[in-house]
Order: structure tokens, then C-alpha cells, then sequence
């Protein structure tokens, strides 16, 4: 992404975008922490179309893009599969989101719906993972400065 | 009758239908092709608290570039999703709706989702669906993970009596 080349539609389509994906998260019900929680407890499936119909939509928009299109109007951009790189990391790193989702019911992107549902509660978690994003970050930060490792400069 | 039997097994699984699900995710996928198609951006929801943060913070991991270029945008396509569920709200929920489940597992959760999330290098929107979407391998081995310790997690949770 180049981002001196910007269009001025990239901030309007940016929104319309987030728009749209955060009416999505709100009529599928994610951007309650219940229902999420009724799917992980095996009370309520739905859940398995939201990812799954998303998943397909993005799946068809990728493959035709990278396969068919040039370059992303807005930006000049090519089309790419940012495919991020497999290591430790990506699992240890699931595992602890995965145990902080099953307690809570939340993810990001549903968070942020969350507040504009009204549910001003949510606020808990969204101030919870700024607090979580900043602790990694910081302690990575510290590790990365006393050792030299190879999986960070990898990962970045 | 027995015509009737997986049907009715079927609407055991599925308490509220299916129907705002799928329409919901084909939404969600809409908005994440809309803004690749437009713009070549893969985007997640996730990074937003890493590039959010160094506006705040002079730690340098959130000072690299990747999160100072795109930090506008990303707050850009925050403030979207927020207005979207709004418009939600407005239109078909009749006033707020607020969760029963209680702080400290918000908090708590919150928490570990924040550490998660970046250690793992996305979360359900960025490897759950835009990752699984593109194939990628890194992608579908995070979603297993985080779906199976949610899932333990979950049932750990409700199995100590702890509800909502």
C-alpha cells in the first residue's frame, strides 16, 4: 500500500466499508457477548454462518482480484494475499485469545459494534484489550532490547 | 412425522434460525471486500489497538511504520463499525441493549483478547475471516486454536456456575 497515493474516496470508502461490516457484526448478533457464548457452550450454532458466509464472500473477492484485476483503484495498490508468517507465535498467541474470548464472549471487531448497539458495559473489554495490546507490546519490547530474538524480527 | 424429526433436531442447534447469521456474516464479508476491492487492504479489527496506542505511547513496537501508516485509517474504519451497529440499533433494535455478563469477565477477557490477538497476529476478523478467505494456513491453525481453548474455556466457565 502506498500510502502517498491516496484517493480522496480512501478515508469515505474506508468508512463505508467499517460501515457495513459493523451492521453486519450487529443484525448476526455477534456484538453481544451471549450470543457467542451460547455457540461456545454448543447452545446456539449460528455463529458457523457468520464466519462461514464472511469467509466465503472475502474468499470469492480475493481469488477474483489477485487472479483477474489489476490494481486496487483507491490506492494503486496490486492486489495481494497477505498470507503472515507461521511460528510460535500464532498459536501460544490464539490460545491466550482464545481463552480471553470463551471468558468473555467479545473480539474486537465485535467490541466496537458492541458500542454502537449502546452496550456501554462492553467498555470493560475494550479498555481491558487496550491494556492487553500495550502489556505484550511493551513486554516485547523489553525482551527484543535484552535478547537477541529471531522469531521478533521474523514475525515483523 | 419422521419428516419432522431432523428438522426439529436441526432447530435445536439453531434457536434463533439462521438467517441474521448468514445475512450478518455476508455483510461482514461486503464490508471487508468492499474496502479490499477499493483500497488492496486485507483489513482486521485487531491492529487497531497496536496502532491506536502509538498515539499515546512511545514504546517503539508501536512506533514501527506499518502501525504510525495506517493508524488513520484504522481509526476511520473503528468509528464505521461502531456507526454501522448504530445504525443497527436505530433502525431495528428500539433503543440500547446492554450485556447481562459481568464486568470482570469483560475485563478479564478484554485482557487476554488484547495479548492474544497481537501475539497471534489477528483475531476473528483478520485470520477468522479475511485469513481463512485467502487460505491461509497460519490463518486456519489460529482459528483452531482459539476456537478449541474458547470453547474449554466456555464450558470450564458455565460448568463453575458462573452466569451470566
Amino acid at each position: 500500500m502506498s500510502g502517498t497515493h491516496r484517493s480522496p474516496l480512501f478515508m469515505p470508502i474506508i468508512y463505508v466499508g467499517g460501515l457495513i461490516f459493523g451492521f453486519g457484526l450487529a443484525i448476526s448478533g455477534m456484538a453481544r457477548p451471549e450470543v457467542v457464548l451460547d455457540f461456545l457452550q454448543f447452545e446456539d450454532f449460528g455463529l458457523l454462518f457468520v464466519m462461514g458466509g464472511a469467509a466465503i464472500v472475502t474468499g470469492i473477492t480475493f481469488a477474483v482480484a489477485t487472479g483477474y484485476l489489476d490494481r486496487a483503484p483507491l490506492t494503486a495498490s496490486e492486489y495481494t494475499r497477505r498470507v503472515k508468517e507461521f511460528d510460535r507465535n500464532v498459536v501460544v498467541g490464539g490460545a491466550i485469545f482464545g481463552v480471553g474470548w470463551g471468558l468473555s464472549g467479545i473480539c474486537p471487531g465485535a467490541a466496537y459494534a458492541s458500542v454502537g448497539i449502546g452496550n456501554y458495559p462492553i467498555l470493560w473489554a475494550v479498555v481491558g484489550m487496550f491494556i492487553g495490546a500495550y502489556a505484550q507490546g511493551y513486554w516485547r519490547a523489553l525482551r527484543s532490547s535484552t535478547t537477541d530474538d529471531v522469531t521478533e524480527t521474523a514475525s515483523s | 412425522m419422521s419428516e419432522l424429526t431432523p428438522l426439529l433436531a436441526l432447530g435445536e442447534f439453531f434457536p434463533r434460525g439462521v438467517l441474521p447469521y448468514l445475512l450478518g456474516g455476508l455483510l461482514v464479508g461486503l464490508g471487508a471486500a468492499v474496502i479490499y476491492l477499493a483500497t488492496g487492504i486485507i483489513a482486521g479489527a485487531s491492529t487497531f489497538l497496536e496502532s491506536t496506542l502509538s498515539y499515546v505511547s512511545d514504546v517503539p513496537r508501536f512506533n514501527r511504520f506499518k502501525y504510525v501508516q495506517s493508524r488513520d485509517w484504522r481509526l476511520v474504519f473503528t468509528a464505521g463499525i461502531v456507526s454501522g451497529a448504530a445504525v443497527y440499533a436505530v433502525l431495528f433494535q428500539g433503543g440500547i441493549w446492554t450485556t447481562e455478563v459481568q464486568w470482570w469477565r469483560l475485563l478479564g477477557g478484554g485482557v487476554l483478547v488484547g495479548v492474544g490477538t497481537r501475539l497471534g497476529k489477528g483475531c476473528t476478523s483478520g485470520h477468522g475471516v479475511c485469513g481463512v478467505g485467502s487460505l491461509s494456513n497460519t490463518s486456519f491453525v489460529n482459528v483452531a486454536t482459539f476456537l478449541a481453548f474458547a470453547i474449554g474455556t466456555a464450558q470450564l466457565v458455565q460448568a463453575m456456575g458462573v452466569a451470566p
